[in-house]
């Protein structure tokens, strides 16, 4: 409990900044005078301000936020196209840092970067976004049916649950006590409520609702950061055996225009089995964006049968919305994932691409004439990002129930495909899964095109118990072996252009052989079948195996003296081939293998 | 309005004005010279104590003793129906001596970023008769599809012949061309007029001309006002509208100059670096809008610095456009028109433009099995400088001949050729058919039974 207290009160100071005010809502504050104008920077003068309050700046209160102090000026960048605005027009400082509202109603919302609803936007100014506009991120008309589960009179503390919403179907809003906040219960009813209205009270006045406030640069507190033990399944089989990523994880998936990044993209948020899905366009180009806005909300989630976006919250900022907007977005995006978290989900956070967001930075930061480091990028890009992806983690919340987690998944899109410069560089020193796309696997046609050997996943180790647990003991040692089988292909493959396959000694060639079926029977995996786009965990063990079994009664073979043209010849390993399209996979196997020993027999 | 006489620095494009009111930023400037011509900029930098305006026609002939005067509006163009057909200078002034525009209205030349929610998913083929682009990199209505090339290739031969024979199979109606020249040269200019006025496709077109010999500032605002056009004739009176920009690569020279002037910290080779945000707020400005009838589709062209593909500008302009087709040196000095690499070309729409409904079914098969011959045969090229043809197995034998007659066949065509994609699709089989089939692997057993026929 004394850990719990400490962790509270370090967030007192940010939930009061945050508390019951919005950013967007207009209150009289400190005032200053807009001295320069200069693009998206803009300096006042004469205003009392803190590092990263939201300031309202000139006759059309357009939104900023504080990113310099030098003497008597604030700089400012402003969220919204500064053009026209005059030196001498006031800037309102309203005292608080960057918030987004939490509550009911965020699961199916399409925001913009700083949690603006698009289609609100639309409704009020029609195909194009104009500046000036407030909207607020919950529907404040919407009524919720609220159910009590705290008792009146209990004690509750920051991230207690005080009863729950339907929010979609299937998908219960647990309504928290705000991180900082503690006391008695002297009031609280179930009942329909809007987001802004009091469900109940502290015994020391503190009115509570649906909805709750939070600075979106700061993470929300938990109780204890767990180790990340349990995988995220993806049903992709590249994914689940050779290189997981853990719950609470950050993977990064770095390649070169066309790889196949946002399909991988995708299909991860589509299968993977996160509780939430926060899925954030940064920079992204406006017509792909709309392919995600208009194909979301069509897909069905495979496992409720219900639409995905149900458990879908999407950001879209596109490459010529306002680039401090832009700077936002992943902030905003993970802020909102947290709060699931906080919840006990699981959240798998998509972020593309952060490349985008780094280019953010950098056009700030050479605005600010700030002395560039790498590439023209700041020199704290690297902290920068390390503080995002930090931001993963699987938790106990401050509830201290169930535990949730915040997976990051971020695309990086390196300059002409090079993966040596600065942003993947930092991405990689802090993600501990990297899945490498490569651009000449997909010309090939080679789905998903992750080359393995160059990805890497750092959490095999500490997921091995739980594959041991849940799936079999065997597994680690099985991915192994295809990982070295994988590696000596590659060695061999080169000895090959040389001298030709037919030059090597009996024992490679059946290497070779192997390798292939890895490749295409295993790793390759069709997204557009309807069974093999999602592939089981004890399937991909079973796939493994019976690959591996040919594989040993091929050398058993070689060491009595057979010729391996035989043993190429074997018909029954190409039929391993169709348990990828096949629902019961273990019969087809069963007779698969049933069929090698036989072969094998009689080869001699 | 107040007249100031109180100009304390000229600098290259930049006037420093002090003692001013308030000045907004991205205001108009009115700039009187002492011998009686005006001039206009705009306001880059506002504060108190001093105001920075970029001057569009350049600083010569402007001296301490001109005046200033601050308009209190941004850069607007009045847009009209009538544009039509007219020839404009790079600020958006009628220069074909007819009378001056009556604008239905005044557009604000930095447009606003469409609402993605509001925007529909482009998906309508259009034909453009090239093979390269229809078969392997389809365009597609609504898209931003560039042009890599490098100086001396005819970039400007293959956007006119697609401006000429674009088109919507269906759909009767031509696209109307918004040309926006910016830095090239009297005699390029010459060349897309007299193409215009000789296809009678200047009377469906909006020139605007900014020339080598004009100033480099005016060329910043040459595209917006393109666009802005565009926009007008595209969103609100119904138009299918196709932007072709050349040569963005004089544009961003032109965002590199001023960024000096102002001495600002340079990002990568110099260019400043907001020029991501930049090029995207240009490139941005295409596409289709839910409920809208017309469209904007963009043909940028961009000369390749050293044809170096991650430079800064191809570089950014391949993130933020819709793919790229990638012109070759080596093709061009083979004699092949148009010379188009499809290795490095993509189109990132296409799938969403082709199919059975839309073009045929066999489209998407083929073309992977082209880029996959195709990319195999030319690995092959250098395999022969070392081992020698004979040396080559059957199959690789016959790669190498499919690549050959993939440029010769294929990619080349002439000049006013308009290739229908059935046509297309049919050359390509034609190229497969001294393939065995098995050796065809990107092609489904049924699509080879419909359409594969060996030769004899």
């Amino acid at each position: 409990m004394a850990e719990k207290a400490e962790k509270t009160k370090q967030s007192t100071v940010a939930a009061k900044a945050g508390e019951s005010t919005s950013q967007k809502t207009m209150s009289s504050q400190a005032q200053g005078i807009l001295y320069r104008v200069a693009g998206p920077v803009v300096v006042a003068r004469n205003m009392p301000a803190k590092m990263y309050d939201v300031v309202r700046v000139g006759n059309e209160r357009l939104m900023g936020e504080v990113i310099q102090i030098v003497g008597d000026k604030v700089v400012i960048q402003v969220y919204e196209d500064t053009s026209g605005l005059k030196p001498g027009e006031p800037v309102f400082n309203t005292g608080k840092p960057l918030s987004v509202e939490l509550g009911p109603g965020l699961l199916t919302s399409i925001y913009d970067g700083i949690q603006r609803p698009l289609p609100v936007l639309q409704k009020e100014q029609g195909d194009y976004i104009f500046r000036g506009l407030d909207a607020p991120g919950l529907d404040p008309k919407k009524k919720w049916e609220f159910k009590v589960t705290a008792k009146k009179g209990g004690k509750v503390e920051g991230g207690d649950v005080l009863g729950e919403v339907e929010e979609t179907p299937g998908i219960i809003h647990r309504i928290m006590v705000p991180p900082g906040t503690s006391g008695k219960i002297a009031e609280l009813k179930s009942g329909k409520y809007t987001v802004d209205e009091v469900i109940g009270t502290l015994d020391d006045g503190t009115e509570l609702k649906l909805k709750q406030i939070w600075p979106v640069r700061k993470a929300r507190p938990v109780l204890k950061k767990l180790n990340p033990t349990i995988p995220l399944i993806t049903g992709q089989r590249i994914f689940d055996s050779l290189f997981p990523v853990a719950k609470g994880g950050v993977a990064a998936i770095p390649g070169p225009f066309g790889a196949g990044k946002t399909v991988t993209q995708q299909t991860l948020a589509k299968w993977c089995d996160a509780d939430i899905i926060v899925y954030v366009g940064c920079g992204e180009r406006g017509n792909e964006m709309t392919e995600v806005l208009t194909e979301f909300p069509e897909l069905t989630d495979p496992k409720s049968g219900k639409p995905l976006m149900n458990r879908t919250i999407l950001i879209a900022n596109t490459s010529n919305m306002p680039v401090a907007a832009r700077e936002a977005s992943v902030y905003t995006g993970v802020t909102l994932a947290e709060y699931y978290r906080d919840m006990g989900y699981s959240v798998a956070m998509m972020a593309d691409s952060t490349s985008r967001w780094a280019e953010a930075m950098r056009e700030i930061s050479s605005r600010l004439e700030e002395m560039p480091g790498e590439e023209g990028y700041p020199a704290y890009l690297a902290t920068r990002l390390a503080q995002f992806y930090e931001r993963a983690g699987r938790v106990q919340p401050l509830s201290g129930e169930k535990e949730g987690s915040v997976t990051i998944i971020g695309a990086v899109s390196p300059p002409g495909g090079d993966f040596s410069e600065p942003v993947t560089q930092n991405t990689l020193r802090v993600t501990k899964t990297f899945w490498a796309l490569d651009a000449k696997l997909a010309q090939r046609r080679h789905f998903p095109s992750i080359n393995w050997l160059t990805s890497y996943s750092l959490y095999l180790d500490t997921l091995e118990p739980w594959y041991a647990e849940h799936v079999n003991k065997d597994y680690r040692g099985l991915v192994n072996e295809f990982m070295s089988l994988l590696q000596e292909e590659e060695k061999l493959l080169q000895i090959v252009q040389l001298v030709g396959s037919d030059a090597l000694p009996e024992k490679e060639q059946l290497t070779l052989e192997v390798s292939r079926l890895i490749r295409e029977f295993f790793l390759q995996q069709s997204a557009f079948h309807e069974v093999d786009t999602y592939c089981e965990l004890q399937k991909t063990r079973r796939i493994m195996k019976t690959i591996l079994m040919y594989r040993d009664l091929g050398q058993d073979a070689l060491g009595k003296g057979m010729r391996i043209q035989k043993i190429l010849e074997v018909k029954a390993k190409n039929e391993i081939v169709n348990s990828k399209f096949e629902k019961n996979y273990d019969a087809l196997l069963d007779a698969v293998e049933k069929n090698l020993q036989q072969e094998f027999a009689a080869l001699g | 309005m107040k007249e100031y006489k109180t100009i304390t620095r000229i600098a290259g494009p930049l006037l420093f004005v002090e003692k001013t009111d308030a000045v907004g930023y991205g205001d108009i400037v009115s700039i009187a010279l002492e011998s009686g011509e005006t001039k206009t900029g705009q306001v880059l930098d506002t504060s108190d104590d001093l105001v920075v305006v970029q001057v569009f026609e350049g600083t010569s002939g402007i001296g301490r003793g001109a005046k200033v005067r601050f308009l209190g509006e941004t850069l607007k163009l009045g847009v009209s129906e009538e544009m039509l057909g007219r020839v404009f200078n790079g600020a958006g002034k009628p220069i074909d001596g007819k009378a001056p525009i009556i604008p239905e209205k005044k557009a604000d030349i930095i447009g606003a970023a469409i609402n993605p929610f509001s925007r529909a998913s482009p998906h309508d083929f259009i034909q453009t008769g090239v093979s390269t682009i229809d078969a392997t990199n389809t365009l597609v209505r609504g898209q931003k599809l560039p042009i890599f090339s490098g100086s001396g290739l005819p970039h400007n031969e293959i956007a006119l012949q697609i401006a000429r024979q674009a088109k919507v199979l269906g759909e009767g109606e031509q696209f109307v061309v918004v040309f926006a020249a910016m830095g090239i040269t009297n005699e390029e200019a010459q060349y897309f007029i007299q193409d215009f006025q000789k296809t009678g496709a200047l009377s469906r077109a909006i020139v605007f001309l900014n020339l080598a010999d004009d100033p480099a500032v005016e060329r910043l605002v040459t595209p917006r006002m393109a666009l802005t056009a565009a926009e007008y004739i595209a969103f609100e009176k119904g138009y299918h509208v196709l932007v072709i920009l050349t040569d963005m690569t004089n544009y961003c020279e032109s965002l590199r100059e001023i960024g000096a002037a102002r001495e600002e910290v340079p990002g990568r080779r110099g260019y400043p670096g907001y020029m991501y945000t930049d090029l995207a707020q240009i490139y941005e400005r295409a596409g289709v809008i839910k409920g809208k009838k017309g469209s904007i589709t963009q043909i940028p062209i961009l000369t390749m610095v050293g044809d170096d593909i991650t430079h800064p500008i191809p570089d950014l302009t391949g993130y933020i456009t819709e793919g790229q087709i990638v012109l070759s040196r080596e093709l061009h000095r083979k004699g092949i028109y148009p010379p188009v690499d499809v290795l490095p070309s993509l189109s990132r729409l296409m799938n969403l433009g082709i199919g059975p409904k839309r073009t045929r079914d066999d489209h998407k098969a083929v073309s992977d099995q082209l880029y996959a011959g195709y990319a195999e045969g030319r690995d092959l090229r250098g395999l022969v400088a070392i081992v020698g043809e004979e040396a080559l197995s059957a199959r690789d034998k016959r790669l190498l001949k499919f690549a050959e007659a993939f440029e010769k066949r294929f990619v080349t065509q002439k000049r006013d050729e308009d290739r229908a994609i059935l046509d297309t699709l049919g050359l390509g089989w034609n190229l497969f058919s001294p393939i065995p089939p098995e050796e065809l692997t990107r092609l489904s057993p049924d699509l080879k039974k419909k359409y594969y026929q060996p030769s004899s």
